[in-house]
Parts: C-alpha cells; structure tokens; sequence
C-alpha cells in the first residue's frame, strides 16, 4: 500500500507491506540506518523515533500508521532548521561523554529530547525514570543523565533567545 | 603546536559525530548486491541425536536459495571451530576437546545449537522456509548445572567424556596449604555460586560474506572484536581458504564486553555459505537469537577456606570450583576459568600458600566463555566475600583485617604463590582514599536514617587485583595459549605531515580513535585532528590480536608507541643530513628537530614532505618514505586494582536492594584520557552491579530451556537502578608498559560485585545472614528475611 508522510521535513510517500514495521521501512527502504535495532520485544529503546513529536519504539510501530503523519528520526534531527549544526541534546552528548559504541545513542538522543521538551525543569530522578525504556550497555548511564540535563538546559537556554 | 592533544588531555572523542547523527556503519547497516538473507535453525532441546533433516518442502518455499546442514559441512570437509587454549589436568593430561562443528552432526547439545542454515531472496521468505524444515530428533535428558553434570548417572554430552569433566585443573601448593590450616586458629568457610550471565551488548551479532569469483576472494563483515583472529581460526583452521583471499571487516560494533571476541560458527557458515550460494549472504540475529547462542559468562559453583592465625593473618586459601563451558568448547572457553581465575586467588594480600582446583563441566547449556572480567571478577568475588566471612566470625574490623593482610607498597615487585608477580601497586593508597570518598566516618549516620525509615542499611568493601593487559605470548604458551598475544601498529606519515596509525585493536566503544590519536599528538607534536586511527579491517591494518582483556592501550598502545618512536629515529636521520649535524646532535621536541645548541632546526611536516621528495637526499643510507610498523609483546601482565565501596539500603518490606551509593578509587595507571577512563570506569562498575543485584541466566533443569531468554526476564541495569557514582584515580605506574599504562576496560566488572554483596550481607548481618547468592533480587532477599530468625523490623 502507499503511504504519504512527513519525514524529517521532506514529505514522503512510499509503497510499503502492511505488515512491516517503521524501523524495518526505514532501515531497509529509506536508507535511514541511524535507528537502530537492539531487542524483539520493545524493551531496548535503540530505536526510538518521533511520531507527531512523541517518541514511539519504531520497532513496534506498523508503517501504515505513518500515513498522514510527520516522522523525525536521528538523521533529522539539528540544530536550527536548516542549519548543518547538532542539536544541543547531541552536543550535550558529545560534551559530556554520554555514548560509548554508540549504538543506543540514537534511540537515547530522541527520548531525551523529547524529555526537555515536554518538562523544562528536568531533575535527575526524571531523567533516570524517563530513561527507563532505553538500555545502555556501555556507560551505566552516569554520563548519559548528566548529559540529558545539560542538554535540556541548553534547549530551554535556546527557547529563551 | 597549538592543536596538540597530549597524555592526560580529555578532548571530545573523534568518534561521537557519525554515532551522534546516526552515520554509524555497524554490519547491519551494510547492503551488498545482489545480497541474500539467512537464518538459522537452532535446537528447540537442550540435548537431542539429530535422526535426520527433510529439507524439500523448505526448498521449495518460494524464494528460498539453499539450506545446509552438518551433513553439507561434513561432504565439504570443513573443519571443527577451534580453541584457542588447551589447558592440562596436575599430571599433564590434556583437556578433553571433543569437536564442535558449525552445524550439528549427529546430536544437539544445547538450546540454539545451530541445525541448519535457510537461505532465501528476503529474510522473510528464508524465515517461511525455516518453519517448514522437518527435523527429527529424539530428546535426550539435559544436564544444565555443574553440580548435577557430574554426578554419577548424569546425562552424558559426549561418549569419551565421562561424568562430562573437560578437565581436572589445578594451582598451587596444595601440600603447604594442607599444613597451614593444620596450624590455623580459624578456618572460614564459604560456599557460593557466581551467577551465569548474558553479556547483552546493544548490537545483536551480525553478518555479511561475499564471495568474489574474479579473484577467488572472500570478505566477511562481521561484529567482532578481533577480525584477524577471526581470519586466522576460519581462514585456516575451519574453511582452509587462504589468508591472502579472506578479507574479515569489522567496522563499527555497537558493544562486546567479552560476547564478540569468539569465532562463531554463524561467521563460518555464512562465508562457505556465499561461495556456494554465489551471492552475498546476509544474518542479523535477533536479541532472543542471541540469547542462546552468544556465549554466556561466569557460572561456578564454589566451596573455599581461608585459614588465618590468631591476629587474622591469611596463613592460606583453599578454592575448590567446578565451572560450567557449556555444550561445546568456545574460542577462551577453559582458559577462563582455570589461567584467568586461580592466579587471581591470591589478591592483593601477602596470603603465603594457595590451593585451587577447578572441575571445567560440560552441560546442555550455551557454550562459556570471556565475558568482561573474565574468570578475575569470579576470583575477586570468592576472595573479597570469604575475607568479609572470616572478619565476622573473628571480631575483626573488615577494613582492619584487609590491613593486616595487604602488601605494602613497599613490598613490590610482589611474587605471588599463583604463579604471578605483581610490578606495582598501592592496595593500602586506594583503600585510604576510598574511606575519604565514601565518607565512611558518617555511614552511622546515614544508617541511622535508613533505620528510622525501616530500611536496613550496609556497606560493602571490596580491595581488588586484577591482571590484564593480554598477554606476554612466552607466559601465555606455557599456560596453553594455541597462539601469541601481541599487538601491532603501522604509523604512516603523509607527505604533507598528517598520520595514520593501522592498528591491530579494535574500537567498539572504548574510545581508541581518540586515546590513540592523543597519543600520536603527543609524541610527534602533530595536531590532534591531523591523526587518524584505522582498525578492523584485515585488508587495511597489517595483523592484530583485538580487543579484549583490557589490553588495547597496554599493548596495542605500546605497539604504537614503540611505532612512533622508529618514526621519531627516522626523522633524526632525514634531519641529520638535511641540517648536517650528526644524528646525535638531534633533538625532536614539540615537532621540532633541532641541532642541539643552534637554532636550525626543520618541523615534522618538513621532514615528512623530505621524506616523500627525496631529491637531496641521503639515498645510500635511508630508504624514502615516513611510515614505520611494530609488534610489541608484554614482558608481564599489568596489575590494576583498587578499592570499591558500595552502600546499599535494603526495604525489608520488599526485599528490595538500593544501591545508594558508590564509590571506586582505581590504581589505573597512567591516564592517557580522564574522560575516557572515567566513562570505562562507570560501565564497568554497573555491569559488576548488574551481576549482584539483576542479572542471571536460569535454564530448567530436566529440558534444558532457557528461562532467562529475553531483555523482559533477564533483568539489566537500567538507569533508574543506580545513583551518581564517586569514580577516582590513585595510580602507580606500571614499571613494564612504555608510558607506564595498566589498562582499566575491567576493573570495574571486576570489583563491584564482591562490593555490592558485602554491602547487602553487612545491611542484614544483625539478622545473622552471613552470605547472599547473586543476584540479590527482592525475591531472594525477601525469603531470607522470612527465614531469618529475627524480627525484620528495623528497630
């Protein structure tokens, strides 16, 4: 079946099986292997998506609900639109050494940020409670949290410009 | 320079913008065409004969390629997966290695032993074929505990292996430690079973092989730690294809931690699989997939003694262990827990006699091997808790009986009676400095208020050595190694004065693009981004060893190195005769090469552009070119250590274990990168707490299933587990490492755990619960309550 969306920005419009799953859509048809594939049962959170600005386990995620909607994956996400810059959750990441091999960092960058934006005064206990459907093997998550909150600091930081 | 990036430098890694923005390539990522997808068929018994395989319907499901099985292998002659250790029983009898092919001949042995291969257009299609391939078995009865597989009338895996016993293996003076606790005023006792684990990297294992006719070449990308190795056991040992036409490709990997450092069948089928097929052949396994099929770690079942004097003086330590490999031997299999476990027994105590002896067993369960820490956590565990168990049962102070035992820092280099000899250390530094950190002087306090909230609060030590860096080959041969464990390095300096360094490690989280760039920068004085780290590809990088032991910066570091500086000797000889002054008047500071008391000097990128335009140049002596290799063998093991303090609140309504707080302070060594080191630290300690409070593979008994198969019945650490931990550094410099590194990938995994428990023994002490098996689950805590002969309340 065809769907149409908004992927990243670019409207979208593809063929796909109903049965298949956004990840696999992504991964396989769009080229898009930012969004990564941990687990079979939801629990990994490596593949963490935006649908509609929430972020959903695309892995669990029929692509035919994707028709009408708009999708922000890894790949789109920046700084200001447009811009080649990262976003500051990724910088915040990157400052504060919150991945390793980096195959989480993905699903983790898209959950934190959905994290600020929907609560501004992010304290370590909501980052750590947040965080939970998203496993980290690497970093025991120690600079994963602090970079979660400084990369909301620096989102509300930007709100205020 | 002003970019330099030198030692002890934290400057953001190199590698965080292609996995920030989602531009990783790990093996999954990769699409060759014309590419085809496999799947295999895996044992659904812990223990059957394989009677037969029907594979007609499932070829002629549309789209399926091929299948093969052990009967195509066998036609084919392909070898056995080999081991890399052959370990001998106290009289020099070898191990029993029974062969363990890449698809099941005549029987299964454990649940996920690999049947056959189904290879299809889409791996859809190869999974529709794979459910419709008849197999026949007849279920045999599983054995899958130590203890029951060596009991008389257990299931047997292998008809010339009786009561399952691989090997009969033990250390030390067992005659001496007989007289010391003939002599000793207290003997403690412990038994214990270390947890089985599942490593769970983030990135299931994966693989692609291609075969190309034109040059009769193979190439494999597979997520592995160490891609030569692989080149070498497959190449040589299982498919006899030459070295020169195997190409083994192991680019991004999101994770190891011990699970990707074994050749694995799955690389070996799929590889013969795609010249058959003549098609690049596809796997990407599943997270359930993994969990039978990636090799498990840990899994013993141990009694030990510790006899001590009067004073609590060790006088000695007796470990008798029995230690689960699984169906088959892997790669490091029975090297893990015999050579990585009993040298370790000794700690960082002046114990003068150790005894250890440990029954390697075979069982209907995945195959065993290295798992982060590697038979050191299991040591680490049975020493740091029987010492807590002694200081009990004697009123000893268990800070206090760690001091009476400790060496001296004085007292290095310290030979051990388990064979090794420890270079450098300061036990007695960590542990000072971790009493500070944890703030140990108020844990009354905070006890006080866990009480008044009716929680029980403990607090746990535990004062570790452990030996990595592997490994010195002539040291490692003795003890079984099949082969050497060096490491090398090529540094190649372009005409214009940028680097690249090939190295034989392998980055699948560490951070090597970015230590070992600092590294480079320091040495040369070439600008941090003007350095470029090339690993994991066998047509790229000359030869290595890999990633695994904490050994990439000790001895692929060392390697590099030992690299720069023949780059550094060469440059002196080009400078030499371009400012003609003798060699030894020519000093290499900051990228300089000066003649010592002028001012003429030329820069590194000067020499390097004389290098590759020779036209005044010294041709009869000095061959063209800036570019200069080296292997490097340690001449010993390094010996990190150091003190972990756990604190730990215990809800006795639940049985619940808190970790509140955590405090490490390691003896690392030289610290080439804080950040770096810092964040090796943090993982390393939650996987050690992961494995005493959550993690535990459980398979049943009678079928051989296993229980723990998923991420939602195998509990990992997840961020709403852990509090902010306290990580430091007290370092002595290793005397044997060129910058006088000691490697610090395990410490953590390796001196948490015994941490952990000790803190959640000391919050129930007052109940007389004198140990906790791990992990220490609220289930399991919450029984023991109930049994205790106390009233749980906190008052």
């Amino acid at each position: 079946m065809q769907i149409s969306f908004t992927l990243n920005g670019r409207p979208t419009t593809v063929d796909v099986e109903p049965a298949s799953l956004v990840a696999e859509l992504l991964r396989e048809q769009l080229h898009l292997t930012g969004t990564h594939i941990g687990c079979d049962t939801s629990q990994c959170g490596a593949c963490v998506v935006h649908l509609d600005g929430l972020p959903v386990k695309s892995c669990t995620l029929l692509a035919p609900a994707l028709d009408g909607a708009t999708l922000l994956t890894i790949e789109g996400l920046q700084g200001a639109p447009g811009s080649n810059l990262m976003h500051p959750m990724q910088e915040a990441f990157r400052e504060h050494h919150g991945l390793q091999c980096g195959f989480c960092t993905p699903g983790m960058l898209m959950t934190a940020v959905a994290l600020a934006a929907e609560k501004p005064d992010l304290t370590e206990a909501d980052v750590r409670h947040g965080l939970e459907g998203n496993i980290c093997r690497c970093t025991g998550y120690q600079n994963i949290v602090v970079s979660v909150l400084a990369g909301a600091a620096a989102m509300n930081a930007a709100k205020g410009d | 320079m002003s970019n330099v990036i030198g030692i002890g430098a934290s400057p953001k890694r190199k590698e965080d913008q292609r996995f920030l923005t989602g531009r990783g390539n790990y093996v999954s990522d990769i699409k060759r065409p014309g590419m085809t997808a496999g799947v295999f068929v895996r044992s659904p018994h812990g223990h059957a004969v394989l009677r037969g395989i029907d594979k007609a319907a499932a070829l002629a499901s549309p789209g399926v390629i091929a299948v093969l099985a052990g009967e195509d292998t066998a036609a084919d002659k392909l070898g056995s997966l080999p081991c890399g250790w052959g370990i001998s029983d106290a009289k020099g009898v070898p191990m029993k290695e029974p062969p363990f092919p890449m698809l099941a001949q005549g029987k299964v042995r454990f649940v996920g032993d690999m049947v056959a291969f189904v290879i299809a257009e889409t791996p859809e299609q190869a999974n529709a074929g794979a459910e419709l391939l008849k197999i026949d078995y007849e279920v045999l009865p599983s054995v899958v505990g130590v203890l029951e597989a060596v009991r008389p009338g257990a299931p047997q895996l292998f008809d010339d292996v009786p009561n399952n016993i691989c090997c009969d293996w033990e250390l030390g003076d067992k005659a001496a430690v007989e007289t010391a606790f003939r002599k000793a005023a207290h003997v403690a006792k412990l038994s214990l079973v270390n947890n089985r684990l599942i490593g769970n990297p983030m990135e299931p294992r994966a693989a692609i092989a291609e075969y190309e006719p034109g040059t009769d070449r193979f190439t494999l990308w597979t997520t592995s730690q160490f891609p030569h190795v692989v080149r070498f056991l497959m190449g040589a040992l299982v498919l006899n294809i030459p070295q020169h036409k195997l190409r083994v490709v192991a680019p991004d990997v999101g994770g190891g931690f011990g699970v990707k450092q074994f050749h694995y069948g799955e690389e070996a089928v799929i590889t013969w699989a795609a010249k058959r097929v003549k098609r690049p052949v596809k796997w990407v396994a599943s997270r359930s997939e993994g969990y039978v099929s990636d090799r498990h770690g840990r899994d013993h079942v141990t009694e030990a003694e510790l006899a001590l004097d009067e004073n609590g003086k060790f006088l000695a330590f007796r470990v008798n262990t029995l230690a689960n490999m699984g169906g088959y031997l892997s790669t490091f299999g029975p090297n893990i827990p015999t050579n990585l476990y009993g040298p370790l027994l000794g700690g960082v105590y002046t114990t003068p006699a150790i005894y250890c002896n440990v029954k390697v067993v075979f069982t209907n369960t995945v195959p065993v091997d290295a798992y982060r820490g590697a038979g050191r956590p299991e040591a680490t565990f049975v020493l740091e808790r029987i010492v807590d168990v002694a200081a009990s049962e004697m009123g000893i102070d268990r800070v206090e009986i760690r001091r009476r035992n400790m060496i001296p820092k004085e007292a290095y280099p310290y030979q051990t009676p388990v064979l090794v000899q420890y270079d450098c250390g300061d036990p007695m530094g960590c542990l000072d400095g971790a009493l500070v950190a944890a703030d140990v002087k108020d844990f009354g306090v905070r006890k006080a208020a866990s009480a008044s909230k009716g929680k029980f609060r403990g607090l746990g030590y535990s004062t570790y050595v452990e030996a990595c860096g592997l490994a010195p080959s002539r040291f490692a041969g003795r003890l079984g190694a099949r082969g050497g464990l060096y490491e090398s390095a090529t540094v190649r300096v372009h005409p214009t004065g940028q680097v690249t360094v090939m190295i034989g490690t392998h980055n699948h989280g560490q951070g090597h693009e970015t230590t070992f760039a600092q590294i480079v920068s320091d040495k040369l004085g070439v600008a941090f981004e003007n350095v470029d780290i090339v690993f994991g590809d066998t047509d790229r990088v000359q030869f290595g060893m890999g990633t695994y032991g904490s050994r990439s910066l000790v001895v692929g570091g060392a390697a590099l190195s030992k690299a720069t500086d023949k780059v550094i000797a060469k440059g002196k000889k080009i400078a030499s005769h371009l400012l003609e002054a003798a060699e030894v008047d020519i000093h290499f500071e900051s990228g300089k090469f000066s003649v010592a008391g002028t001012d003429r000097m030329k820069t590194f990128e000067e020499i390097a552009g004389a290098a590759y335009v020779p036209h005044n140049y010294p041709l009869e002596v000095l061959e063209p070119g800036l570019e200069e290799q080296a292997y490097y063998d340690p001449v010993n093991f390094t010996y990190p250590g150091g003190c972990h303090i756990a604190e730990v609140e215990v809800d006795p309504e639940t049985g619940t274990v808190t970790l509140v707080n955590y405090t490490a302070v390691d003896d690392v060594g030289t610290v080439i990168n804080p950040m770096i080191v810092e964040g090796q630290l943090h993982g390393g300690i939650v996987q050690g707490v992961g494995q005493a409070l959550f993690e535990n593979a459980v398979y049943d008994e009678g079928s051989g299933q296993l229980l723990s198969g998923s991420l939602m019945d195998y509990c990992m650490p997840r961020a709403d587990h852990l509090p902010m931990m306290k990580v430091a550094t007290h370092s002595t410099l290793c005397t044997h490492t060129p910058m006088g590194v000691k490697g610090c990938g395990e410490v953590g995994t390796i001196g948490s755990p015994a941490a952990v428990i000790n803190a959640v023994v000391d919050a129930l002490s007052h109940l007389g619960v004198t140990h906790v098996d791990m992990p220490a689950t609220p289930n399991r805590i919450w029984r023991l309550l109930q049994n205790a002969s106390l009233p749980v309340a906190a008052e």
